[in-house]
């Protein structure tokens, strides 16, 4: 009865075979998630780490561009500033670095929230260039040599590796992994109830149409900028967890690239379907060094290509792909 | 505001029943006007909607209906006058506070939330009379259950009274036209309005459609007591079921009262035949 939408965004078709089969493949892919890193080497369980962590800052875009309808390229600036609240309360600070998760994200939000608020004014290619400015100035701010005593400037910060509590038998780097893994999990069911909630009615109805959603009685201004805000947050938690994984924080690490590739993320994960975040995040994972395979030369053209390809065999992405795939897994079924 | 009395021995027949009881009228719209690039789309527009009237707001094509709509439900804001719902100023409130305070509208051309099923629509349309906050709804705090039963329980009834069980999981955009202004009615009737504005409510509507429209806001009157002004371009369905109309051409008032006084108005007749009926 009180089942979770798997997939809040589309509301057609949701029948009660659909419903099995995409409570089967989500249970496998939660199963393949959990054993990975016992098959797996350190450094694979590592990228796996990684994907989970982009993943998780997919997700946060798609709450914001699938969800409220905004654009953003700057999702960067606010995955650095997580991952530096992070390492700059580690070494610093002397902080627990499970206790900067949620710093990071509150210090998020309200960045994300402020940042909102003139964003307001703005709508669609505008706000991308908006957030695209903010997304280039970051990596200046954080070699700013009046904050450089923490920031420790263009050199970054190193931190240490965590080892796994409670004397786990477990490496450091499998340990991370299933603490990457729990909070994405855990922000990823958080997102999903949002947006099958009031709240992320309020959000996508005024992507669907502003004047008919403030007609409703939606607080228009409030509700966009609360989007900012938590998508903010959790790019921040997205951010302070890869810190954690790659103990290594630097400006150049969180340049607009950064944004470009979740973005694209998003588009081939499916905009507004928030399992597609994984999908998404692994083509901006892995694909590069794919390309890189084909041809070492011209790896950013090959990319290029295989983007171009998803555009026009997959314009919605991951998504389409999964619909298709249940489409015929229930045919079989109907017809046997 | 009560009427002078002298006004009852006037040869127009301007009074509902509610007023002739001397209550206060539900919606006041007082020397309402405003200016679009100096040119003047409404000009000192008064009336009132009793409670419990349909009244039928009519005029020609620019005549400024479209745009009263849209002060009474802040798109715009007027540059002159009042408009008190309950003598309350909707225009000291800020915009997402008009429906809450009972004012409930549809769009001229349908303005529904097209990616998300009918549920949904209503669901949304029920935004006002629920609360919740960002954090129950994402960590599931009964809060959120409180609020969804509601707007669950509230989308099961409209969609019962609006015959829209069949299509609640569908999306709006995959429906036929008049089932989408359906759906839009419905989403309005979420809000549990205590006025109700349609704009155009028949348009695009066929023959049949729209006399089960009419008897449907007729019913919305009746059975859920709420207050109806519409906007209607469709003569019949407007003078079969107003108790008042209020004619505007020009961003003025042409005429009020009832429909038979208006249709035989001079002045009204003139606006949209262009001369003198004889």
């Amino acid at each position: 009865m009180t089942a979770i939408p798997q997939t809040t965004l589309t509301s057609a078709k949701t029948g009660k075979r659909s419903g099995i089969v995409r409570q089967t493949s989500s249970v496998l892919f939660l199963l393949i998630l959990v054993l990975v890193p016992l098959a797996a080497t350190n450094f694979v369980t590592f990228q796996i780490t990684m994907l989970l962590v982009y993943a998780t800052a997919i997700l946060a875009l798609n709450i914001l561009t699938g969800g409220s309808g905004q654009f953003s390229l700057g999702q960067s600036a606010f995955f650095a500033i997580g991952a530096y609240t992070c390492a700059v309360l580690v070494e610093h600070g002397g902080v627990n670095y499970l206790l900067t998760l949620p710093i990071a994200a509150a210090v998020c939000f309200v960045t994300g929230f402020l940042f909102g608020l003139p964003a307001l004014r703005l709508s669609g290619v505008y706000l991308a260039l908006a957030t695209f400015a903010l997304a280039t100035a970051m990596p200046q701010l954080l070699k700013l040599g009046y904050f450089e005593r923490w920031t420790g400037g263009v050199q970054g910060l190193v931190t240490s590796k965590p080892d796994a509590p409670l004397g786990l038998p477990i490496s450091p780097d499998t340990w991370l992994y299933y603490l990457t893994l729990a909070f994405s999990l855990a922000i990823y069911a958080a997102a999903t109830n949002l947006l099958s909630s009031r709240t992320g009615r309020a959000m996508m109805a005024i992507r669907d149409n502003e004047i008919a959603a403030s007609a409703m009685g939606i607080d228009v201004a409030l509700y966009k900028t609360l989007a900012f805000g938590i998508s903010a947050a959790i790019t921040g938690v997205a951010g302070a967890l890869g810190a954690i994984a790659v103990q290594f924080v630097a400006p150049d690490g969180y340049t607009f690239q950064l944004s470009i590739a979740l973005f694209l993320g998003m588009v081939v994960g499916g905009v507004g379907w928030l399992p597609g975040s994984i999908a998404g995040s692994a083509f901006i994972v892995f694909v590069p060094n794919v390309a890189e395979s084909i041809s070492k030369g011209l790896s950013g053209a090959v990319f290029g290509v295989l983007i171009l390809l998803v555009i026009f065999v997959i314009p919605r992405g991951a998504r389409q792909i999964a619909e298709y795939l249940q489409a015929t897994i229930e045919g079989k079924r109907g017809s046997a | 505001m009560l009427r002078p009395p002298g006004n009852w021995t006037s040869d127009k027949p301007a009074f509902s029943a509610s007023e002739a009881r001397g209550e206060k009228p539900l919606l006041v719209v007082r020397n309402v006007g405003i200016e679009f690039g100096g040119i003047a789309a409404l000009k000192n527009v008064s009336f009132n909607v009793p409670h419990g009237d349909i009244v039928g707001l009519i005029g020609p094509n620019g005549a400024g209906k479209t745009t009263l709509f849209n002060c009474l439900s802040r798109i715009y804001r007027p540059s002159r006058g009042d408009i008190l719902l309950e003598d309350r100023s909707i225009l000291q409130q800020p915009k997402h506070r008009i429906a809450a305070m009972g004012i409930g509208r549809t769009f001229q051309n349908v303005a529904l939330f097209s990616t998300l099923s009918v549920r949904d629509n209503i669901r949304i349309g029920g935004h006002s009379i629920t609360s919740g906050d960002a954090i129950s709804d994402m960590i599931r705090l009964s809060r959120r259950r409180r609020t969804e039963e509601r707007l669950d329980e509230v989308a099961r009834e409209i969609c019962e009274f609006l015959d829209l069980r069949p299509v609640e999981d569908l999306p709006v955009s995959s429906l036929p036209f008049g089932t989408q202004k359906r759906v839009e009615l419905g989403r309005a009737l979420a809000m549990r309005p205590k006025i109700l504005l349609l704009d155009e409510p028949a348009g695009g509507l066929n023959h049949e459609e729209v006399f089960a429209l009419g008897s449907l806001i007729v019913r919305i009157r009746d059975q859920l007591g709420i207050t109806i002004l519409l906007v209607e371009h469709h003569m019949g369905l407007v003078m079969s079921i107003a108790d008042r109309v209020v004619a505007l051409n020009f961003g003025e008032k042409l005429s009020e009262g009832t429909p038979a006084y208006v249709q035989s108005d001079e002045n009204v007749v003139k606006a949209y035949l262009g001369s003198k009926a004889t």
